[in-house]
């Protein structure tokens, strides 16, 4: 028989994923409206506000507040991709034109596992952070998992078997592989910063660079330039404009989901938002203190469950925030030529943050030993 | 011949070279755009204010005293570009006093809106003054026959328009004091 407890932590453990995944996929739905209610915004128009729901929309003055804000339109949007005709061109390879969209929301879902987002002080006043998995290689799973998300675009270029997605395909797999390195040694720097000078122990656990910004300046003042990189890199990792090499509807009609329709393009358009979702999460973790108040601040909220819920909420806020600044750049910048995206990443950006990395060497070395020396 | 001058263009500086300022002052013009008025129309609900001199729908008006103004001439006929009017004579019958002034007015009077182009030729050679292209812009139906406007719709969308010569009044004046030419 099984032991009971054992199976009220696994309980628990499906609970929490079922929330996670139901909070981040909400997420990613709300950030495709306020995709196109901020575009709208930003270009004098008004927006989706006519799609509305029987009974909620009909309330005096909330109704007509939420169907302005288009806020059931989310719901209408994935009902229309589930209920589309579901349409498989005759020159695709039907077992990888199919596996393409589930690689791509697979790791996009996957990395959220070990993405903290509060923390909680037990009666002992043990912090216990909350997070479905406290990985304490936490960034490198993320890195590790992330990036396979550019197997779906690929796969779905090579699978539909014609140009258009091919090229999508190529460009995409190019422009990941570049930025990857230079994402990967913008947070180098990072993790030597915020390992205590002298202690033997280093982590990359996110929950612990989150806590090294307690009370102490936040990461994007101390690395500026690593923050820009990691930005810079991120837009190119989530393939978001300027960036959007993949898809570039104007050269190369849809990108790699030319050939896609119905629920599975859905589930590639879902993909995409997890994973700017996801991206601006792990940006506020690392560099924007996480749940933690303002930088120098010390937590204004109490030690109790409310005070974790103050923290999580500020750590959304934050998030969506930079989903918001991520919706914006798209709105304000025009979209790099491909060999400017090529020359970006590999002359500019990965010689800058091999600069950042052993200037921050350097300098955390001089820090440590003169913190030693005292 | 005027003088080229060729401008000199400075070198960048570093701070530009970057493009960060500039991607900065991007930001701000368009997070400025995010407050501005709105410029769409809710559509159905709200109706663009028709200029003066717009150029809707072909439609035939009756003149002040509810005659039909149309004497089928057939020059809007002969002159539409694209041959959307067609125009079926007929007699006005001798009894009729209050249109004893003119002989002929359309028995049917057809306006082909899938070929009609708006030009307002029409409006333009009418000698009658009795086609406007007036404010309505709004058409649709379901085959090819509903678009073809007949004589009763087009009076039905012409309606009365006010009267700025009253032609056939001064006419008949003029010949009662016995000066009609």
């Amino acid at each position: 028989m099984m032991d009971l407890e054992l199976l009220q932590v696994l309980l628990l453990k499906c609970l929490f994923a079922f929330l996670m995944v139901s909070v981040v996929m909400s997420m990613a739905g709300y950030s495709v409206l306020a995709e196109r209610k901020v575009s709208a915004w930003m270009q004098g128009r008004v927006g989706p506000n006519r799609t509305v729901l029987p009974l909620v929309g009909y309330v005096p003055l909330i109704g007509p507040l939420l169907r302005g804000l288009g806020m059931f339109q989310p719901l209408a949007d994935g009902l229309k991709f589930l209920f589309k005709e579901e349409i498989v061109p005759g020159h695709v390879n039907k077992i990888y034109y199919y596996l393409a969209p589930l690689v791509a929301l697979v790791p996009a879902l996957t990395t959220m596992t070990v993405l903290p987002f509060g923390e909680f002080v037990d009666s002992t006043g043990n912090k216990i952070p909350l997070i479905l998995a406290n990985l304490d290689v936490g960034v490198l799973f993320i890195f590790a998992v992330s990036s396979l998300g550019v197997y779906g675009i690929v796969l779905a270029g090579w699978s539909s078997n014609s140009k258009y997605p091919f090229l999508g395909g190529i460009r995409s797999s190019a422009q990941m592989i570049s930025y990857e390195l230079a994402m990967g040694l913008s947070l180098l720097p990072v993790f030597l910063w915020t390992s205590e000078p002298g202690s033997m122990v280093s982590s990359l656990s996110l929950v612990q660079i989150a806590n090294a910004q307690d009370s102490s300046a936040w990461l994007v003042l101390v690395q500026p330039l690593s923050a820009l990189i990691f930005l810079i890199a991120l837009f190119a990792e989530t393939n978001r404009l300027p960036f959007d090499m993949p898809e570039s509807e104007t050269d190369l009609v849809g990108g790699f989901h030319t050939e896609y329709g119905s629920f599975k393009f859905g589930i590639f358009f879902v993909a995409e938002y997890a994973h700017i979702v996801i991206g601006s999460a792990i940006f506020t973790l690392i560099f924007l203190g996480g749940w933690h108040f303002l930088p120098w601040i010390n937590d204004p909220w109490p030690t109790s469950w409310i005070g974790t819920l103050l923290g999580t909420g500020w750590f959304l806020a934050k998030t969506v925030f930079l989903i918001f600044f991520f919706i914006w750049i798209r709105w304000t910048l025009p979209r790099f030529r491909y060999d400017q995206v090529m020359s970006l990443g590999w002359t500019k950006l990965l010689p800058l943050s091999l600069a950042n990395l052993v200037f921050y060497v350097i300098l955390i070395t001089w820090l440590d030993q003169s913190a030693l020396n005292t | 011949m005027a003088k080229t001058v060729v401008l000199e263009r400075k070198p960048l500086s570093l701070s530009e070279r970057t493009y960060l300022p500039q991607i900065v002052t991007g930001l701000k013009t368009t997070f400025s755009n995010l407050f501005k008025e709105k410029v769409t129309l809710q559509y159905p609900e709200e109706k663009p204010v028709i200029p003066q001199g717009y150029r809707g729908v072909p439609t035939l008006v009756k003149d002040p005293n509810g005659r039909e103004k149309c004497v089928s001439c057939q020059l809007c006929e002969f002159v539409c570009p694209p041959k959307a009017i067609r125009i079926t004579p007929g007699e006005v019958p001798e009894e009729d006093e209050s249109r004893e002034h003119v002989e002929k007015a359309p028995e049917d009077f057809e306006i082909n809106m899938l070929r009609c182009i708006y030009c307002g030729y029409c409006q333009e050679v009418c000698p009658e003054e009795a086609i406007f292209l007036q404010n309505e812009y709004s058409l649709s139906g379901y085959d090819r026959e509903e678009l073809i406007n007949h004589k009763e719709k087009l009076y039905e969308l012409g309606g009365t328009l006010p009267d700025q010569h009253y032609k056939w009044d001064k006419k008949r004046k003029a010949e009662l004091e016995g000066n009609s030419h």
